[in-house]
């Protein structure tokens, strides 16, 4: 399978190779200091990690775990506590149609790619797709969104750069709503979330959606990119006091980089983890699964 | 997240408070702190590990100004030790060759090489008075050849306008043709994103830095990259002869502690900084912003002065 293949790179699982650390099977600290570093590698981040370990070793201590097979039982449990109240995935309510989804997030983390697996997933499954070109401001994303359109065959909305990007989601949201299309993919420039103006003008996005459908945006997607590290949580947390993120994509998984920082996401947001990204291909993409995640977390290189 | 940062390491200054001098056993605990001030800051673990070290055997025995506590005297010498490994070498870009002199772009997808190789040429054109000629080798990513060409055309500077049904080595031998032809005297040669892992992305970059000899060689980086930017740079590191760095996306709230991990790993300067999306968010980097940005602090030594 794709998404195995390349989410688990290499053959070392956890398992293997902490049992060759110790092959006594006995816990101590070296091994608990190497659970510690494989995290903080992950870029689960310092914190995340000291609440994770404190806990083991309050298990450790109470002597609740024999060997090295209930350490990492443990620890996987513990890991998948925090993910899975979070893999919640996404439903598109037909009866919302045309269901609304609006794509945010900061530069380069793969927002457009997204779209273009979106709209070749949900196409794939019968529904009629429609693209809002809402990146009006760097060179040639229209352009970019538009060959994701004629990848896959779908309509793309778009109006010149410059344009006012609220009024491209105007267009899409009618255009959408009176030729019957069932998901429209809304994409929105790159930027940082620190940049207010910017913010505030994905709001005026939103605002401007809800006047054409009081629902809509139906699904506020935020991408991160899985090679960034602890400035992901903040981004996570600044999209979402803005908007509302209702859902998170995960890019760039088929790399080294683990994207641990959604576990202190996970723990701190109530936000659900919807897809992730596997690649630059529009097959690329899969569904967030928090086992296979955790597994693949945990793996050492 | 960033007060608790400075708080750390205002509470390691007040933890050696009083003490006489810095020794072995007063500085462990504070040095675990400065550990998670610099992982969280996203430096990666095996150049925070390293570091820490250093500056224990640096700081074992110090004597200690006489102004300042131990605690302060400790931060101030970190400070200065992360400005001077990110700051070290630090030089304008290379033009002493002959012309076309080649800029290569590399780095993971999304980092910014398109945006970076506009801004350097607008660079060298307003600062250096060169004739520049930009050129895409990403035959991959949607619209990447026309980004760049928008981006040329806008600031007035020279684009070849490659094909994108030919392989990306064939592009950069025209592109390079075309640089001597009509005697530009840089080529900016920017290139797909690509995996350190992905072996065939990485051997096409080669060739085309074995074909266009450039001779600064720059590895562009994300400053919002996590504990994943060693490995990226140091497989881009192995396979091309980095000679520099470029930090993107600074205008953010991101530590950028990776910024220290690339300098490490690569061994190479970092030579510019972006600042924006616009094509003018560009300068030459400054170690003492980074620094106390890492650190958490706006201005690491008022903090220490104040203390
Ligand atoms: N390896 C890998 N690359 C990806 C993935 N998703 C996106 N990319 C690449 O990342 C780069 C940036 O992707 P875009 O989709 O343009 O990102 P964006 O968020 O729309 O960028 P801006 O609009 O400029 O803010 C491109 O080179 C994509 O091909 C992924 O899952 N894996
Ligand atoms: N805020 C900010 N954004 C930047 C900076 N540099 C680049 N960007 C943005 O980051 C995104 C990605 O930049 P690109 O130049 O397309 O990146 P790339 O490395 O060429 O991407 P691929 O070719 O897809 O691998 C775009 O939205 C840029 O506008 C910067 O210094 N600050
Ligand atoms: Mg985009
Ligand atoms: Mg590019």
């Amino acid at each position: 399978k794709r998404l195995r293949e390349k989410l688990n790179r290499g053959d070392s699982w956890l398992t293997y190779d902490l049992a060759n650390l110790l092959p006594g099977g006995r816990i101590d600290e070296t091994v608990l200091e190497e659970l510690e570093m494989r995290l903080i590698t992950a870029d689960v981040g310092v914190e995340t990690t000291e609440k994770i370990l404190a806990d083991l070793r309050g298990k450790v201590a109470r002597q609740e775990l024999g060997d090295l097979d209930a350490l990492i039982a443990a620890l996987r449990t513990s890991l998948l506590d925090i993910l899975q109240p979070r893999a919640r995935p996404l439903k598109i309510d037909a009866d919302l149609a045309p269901f609304a989804i609006l794509v945010v997030g900061v530069n380069g983390a793969g927002k457009t790619t997204t779209i273009g697996k979106l709209a070749h997933h949900f196409k794939a499954q019968g529904m009629k797709v429609i693209l809002a070109a809402g990146d009006t401001f760097r060179a040639a994303a229209v352009e970019q969104l538009q060959a994701w359109g004629r990848r896959n065959d779908v309509t793309v909305i778009a109006q010149s750069t410059g344009a006012d990007p609220a009024a491209v989601a105007f267009d899409a949201m009618q255009a959408a709503q009176a030729r019957g299309f069932d998901v429209l993919l809304a994409d929105t420039a790159g930027r940082l979330h620190t940049q207010s103006n910017l913010m505030d003008e994905l709001r005026k996005v939103k605002r401007v959606m809800g006047r054409i459908d009081a629902g809509a945006p139906h699904e506020i997607l935020l991408v991160l990119d899985a090679s960034q590290g602890q400035n992901a949580l903040q981004q996570a947390r600044l999209f979402n006091a803005a908007l509302g993120v209702t859902g998170i994509v995960l890019t760039k998984l088929d790399g080294t980089a683990k994207g641990g920082i959604v576990f202190a996401i996970a723990s701190e947001l109530d936000i659900p983890i919807r897809y992730i990204g596997i690649g630059e291909a529009a097959e690329d993409f899969a569904e967030f699964d928090a086992p296979a995640f955790v597994d693949a977390v945990l793996k050492k290189d | 997240m960033f007060d608790k940062l400075s708080e750390r390491l205002q509470g390691v200054m007040e933890s050696l408070r009083g003490r006489g001098r810095l020794t072995d056993e007063n500085i462990s605990d504070t040095l675990r702190q400065v550990r998670m001030a610099l992982l969280e800051a996203d430096v990666a673990l095996p150049v925070v590990k390293t570091f820490v070290e250093s500056i224990r055997t640096k700081v074992v025995g110090q004597e200690i100004d006489k102004s300042l506590t131990p605690g302060q005297t400790l931060i101030r010498i970190i400070n200065d030790e992360l400005i001077a490994l990110m700051g070290a070498g630090v030089r304008p870009l290379n033009l002493r060759a002959q012309p076309p002199v080649v800029i290569l772009l590399a780095g993971l997808q999304g980092a910014g090489k398109t945006t970076s190789a506009a801004k350097l040429a607008k660079w060298l054109k307003d600062h250096e008075r060169k004739r520049v000629l930009l050129a895409s080798t990403d035959v991959y990513r949607p619209a990447a050849i026309l980004q760049l060409e928008r981006l040329a055309t806008q600031l007035g500077i020279g684009f070849y306008p490659s094909d994108p049904s030919k392989p990306a080595l064939t592009l950069a031998r025209e592109a390079l043709q075309e640089a001597r032809r009509s005697l530009y005297e840089v080529l900016i040669v920017d290139t797909a994103g690509r995996l350190h892992v992905d072996a065939e992305m990485m051997a096409e970059i080669r060739a085309i830095s074995a074909e266009v000899m450039p001779t600064e060689t720059l590895f562009v980086v994300d400053s919002m990259a996590g504990q994943d930017a060693v490995n990226a740079a140091r497989a881009f590191g192995e396979a091309l002869s980095l000679t520099g760095v470029v930090l993107t996306k600074t205008d953010g709230d991101a530590r950028g502690g990776a910024a220290l991990s690339v300098r490490q790993i690569t061994g190479q300067p970092i030579l510019f900084m972006g600042t924006g999306e616009k094509t003018d968010a560009l300068e030459p980097f400054h170690a003492e912003r980074v620094v106390s940005r890492m650190l958490g602090m706006g201005d690491v030594l008022s903090l220490v002065e104040s203390v």
